[in-house]
């Protein structure tokens, strides 16, 4: 099962290692990690998305809550939050996939932010599963490289993750 | 009015103040190129705080470890960047396993130099980051002494650890202010929800055959006369994980003694049998459970901890109580109803019995020889209740666990969770000096040969240890486990060395004795016991000497071997 989980840090020296190097040594597999600063500097926050059942997920919140830096978990439940995930990819552009290219990144509102003769850069914004199907379309049409960020993710309404 | 003058103290100075502030009275360590600083400090205020030079960084790692586990202080160790700090590394992480409070300091190359290889060069803090609570890299002397006290209140908050302060050379001579504070005090703990309370009064109400189960929380926590009354209060038995010998005195007719592995024969029986079993500052660990799959399915399990991420870690329990043990239990305690289990009563003594039963059979295999059993006869009628039981890691461990009459929470000192052969003389030495009571090492020449160095500290400080070696000629605890299950192929466990540990004594300036005889144990553990320098007894016993009773690894009570030929009752 996939979660989603938002971590508070402080902003200091070594915390995202000390965080990573947790998954390393329990043996917890993550999917994604982002990282990031907090409309408070003196804060940062992670927001990792994993794959596992109650007993991993249990188990990695608790022992996130250990870590001295780590100011709050919470697990966040998918029909109250927004998720979102940043693709950049470069595909070939060629005369016979140049228009597959643009009509795909059009239904996809996705931006194409780079275009020379040989390659166009795309920029798409969504949940994962957009971001994969997109990644799909591309496939047959020749990627040259991407990069994707990680999901980052907030609660809707007034909820916040106090600390 | 004229401005007061501000007083500037060095970095070190600023340790050195602020240890003496959290009630610091000894330190262990060792000086180095990055530390000079420190100990100059240490130095000029040599009459506020003490130094104990060990002979290795490990030994005053072990030594600190020690010395906290019989104090219930922190324990504080110094050492020097690169190796000095290395050196340190299975010492904290001994501390780690077993939840010992300890502060490590160690040196490090000036800022500038960080992360260019320099001389004695170390990331200590990389290093140590999964062996500690929290570690920190000082990068300004301002910050210095609050990092000092948050690493006291981490190291004794919730469930205790050590704590690692990284302090680069500039730091330490960098001039700062300094204004003393308080004694750090812990963070506070969360209690337990009172529905949970309930529930759990719920479930020992209902219970026929109730079993209380404490580890080293309960220990660390001195709750022994509480779970006494509990026990009392509902006619339930106790057993103990090794880490919790010491929180009951063996002499209590409701104490079964520690189960596992090598636990004794009614605890392991007890647990077996229970319907409820309500664990007390316990982790399930695997030498305790044996094979998880099998261990104690038709009972419910309730789990007191401090640390929320032991619930469900190893065993998945029916009922999880995170917070304050002692707050969680007397509560729980308070609730529940007084009851009479005659039957539950009768069934355990049983296991008692039988249990005596097999240490006597045992017992007459043995007529003529000195055996470990023996020896801690000795020992036992010989030593106070005060005395300090420290050990190393192997059989002499699991035949003290097994054998050793305690009194009182804090006076045994041995490595559990990590199980580091070369741990006792450096704790032996630490538990001594911080209790000021007789300490007595049980080791093994195996593990002696790993930590004898330390008799020179011993030696040079006039701690009085006595030190009993059961000396086997074997690394007897894997030699053990290849003669039940390696057909008895000894690879590398027959030591064939030559070494005469009477002589090695001498040539430290200690005191050493071979005995191959109970009598000659006798003679030479009074004399040792009354005497006021370091005191070596090459305890000389058979190889073939087993600790038994034994689960096989990954077996369980169904499997258990109590005797020598591998024999399943």
């Amino acid at each position: 099962m996939r979660s989603v989980i938002a971590v508070y840090v402080e902003n200091k020296y070594g915390v995202l290692a000390r965080v990573s190097g947790l998954f390393m040594r329990k043996g917890f597999n993550i999917d994604s990690l982002t990282v990031g600063e907090t409309e408070d500097p003196d804060y940062s926050r992670i927001t990792i998305t994993m794959c596992g059942d109650d007993y991993v997920r249990e188990q990695l919140i608790n022992q996130l809550k250990k870590l001295h830096n780590v100011k709050k978990v919470k697990l966040l439940q998918a029909d109250s939050s927004v998720e979102r995930e940043l693709l950049l990819i470069k595909v070939r552009n060629t005369a016979q996939t140049r228009s597959d290219i643009m009509a795909a990144a059009e239904v996809y509102r996705g931006k194409i932010i780079d275009y020379s003769t040989d390659s166009m850069c795309i920029e798409i914004t969504g949940e994962s599963s957009k971001i994969k199907a997109f990644i799909d379309v591309m496939k047959p049409l020749g990627i040259v490289e991407m990069c994707r960020t990680g999901v980052v993710a907030l609660e809707r309404n007034e909820t916040i993750l106090e600390k | 009015m004229a401005k007061k003058k501000k007083t500037l103290y060095s970095g070190a100075r600023i340790i050195i103040e602020t240890l003496i502030e959290q009630g610091v009275s000894d330190v262990f360590g060792y000086p180095g190129g990055q530390v000079l600083d420190i100990y100059d400090e240490l130095f000029k205020q040599s009459g506020r705080i003490n130094h104990v030079l060990t002979a290795h960084e490990q030994g005053a790692a072990h030594a600190a470890d020690g010395y906290s586990r019989v104090t219930g202080k922190v324990g504080v160790v110094i050492a020097t960047s690169g190796p000095g700090a290395t050196n340190l590394v299975t010492g904290i992480a001994t501390a780690m396993l077993d939840s010992v409070p300890m502060v490590a300091i160690t040196g490090n190359v000036p800022s500038t130099m960080v992360g260019k290889d320099a001389f004695q060069e170390i990331n200590i803090t990389g290093i140590t980051m999964p062996i500690t609570k929290h570690n920190y890299f000082v990068t300004d002397v301002t910050e210095l002494s609050d990092i000092i006290r948050e690493a006291f209140k981490i190291a004794r908050s919730g469930r205790p650890g050590p704590v690692l302060i990284d302090v680069p050379k500039d730091i330490q001579t960098a001039l700062c202010e300094f204004q003393p504070k308080e004694i750090v005090t812990p963070y506070e703990i969360e209690e337990a929800d009172d529905d949970l309370i309930d529930k759990a009064v719920e479930m020992i109400d209902a219970a026929k055959r109730p079993y209380i189960y404490i580890g080293g929380g309960a220990a660390a926590q001195g709750m022994t006369k509480e779970i006494m009354r509990f026990a009392e209060k509902i006619d339930g038995y106790i057993g103990s994980t090794f880490m919790g010998i010491s929180a009951m005195p063996n002499s209590y007719e409701r104490y079964l003694g520690m189960q596992g592995m090598h636990g004794r024969y009614a605890s392991s029986m007890a647990n077996k049998r229970a319907d409820l079993i309500i664990g007390i500052g316990i982790r399930f660990s695997d030498r305790a459970t044996g094979n998880v799959d099998k261990y104690s399915v038709d009972a419910r399990i309730i789990q007191l901890d401090v640390d929320l991420s032991e619930i469900n870690k190893n065993i998945i329990v029916d009922l999880g109580l995170v917070g304050d043990i002692r707050s969680s239990f007397s509560r729980i305690a308070e609730r529940c109803a007084e009851k009479k289990l005659p039957l539950w009563e009768e069934e355990v003594e049983g296991y008692k019995q039988e249990g005596k039963n097999i240490d006597a059979r045992i017992g007459e295999l043995s007529i003529g020889r000195m055996t470990p059993k023996k020896i801690f006869d000795v020992i036992n009628e010989v030593k106070t209740k005060e005395t300090v039981i420290v050990t190393d890691v192997g059989q002499h461990q699991m035949w003290t666990a097994q054998y050793v009459m305690l009194e009182k929470p804090r006076r045994f000192a041995s490595s559990g969770g990590l199980g580091t052969m070369g741990y006792g003389l450096g704790a032996a030495i630490g538990a001594q000096i911080g209790s000021g009571d007789k300490t007595v090492l049980i080791t093994g020449d195996g593990s002696f040969g790993m930590d004898l160095i330390e008799l020179a500290t011993a030696v040079t400080y006039k701690v009085p240890l006595v030190v009993i070696i059961f000396n086997n000629g074997v690394l007897g605890m894997v030699h053990q486990w290849q003669t039940l299950f390696f057909e008895k192929r000894y690879s590398s466990t027959v030591l064939d060395r030559k070494t005469d540990f009477v002589k090695v004594a001498e040539a430290f300036g200690a005191v050493g004795r071979r005995v191959t005889t109970t009598e000659e144990f006798e003679a030479a553990f009074k004399e040792a016991f009354c005497g006021s320098v370091p005191y070596v007894i090459d305890a000389v016993i058979s190889e073939e000497e087993l600790v038994l009773p034994m689960l096989p690894p990954g077996g369980s009570t169904d499997d258990i071997i109590v005797e020598k030929e591998k024999k399943q009752i």
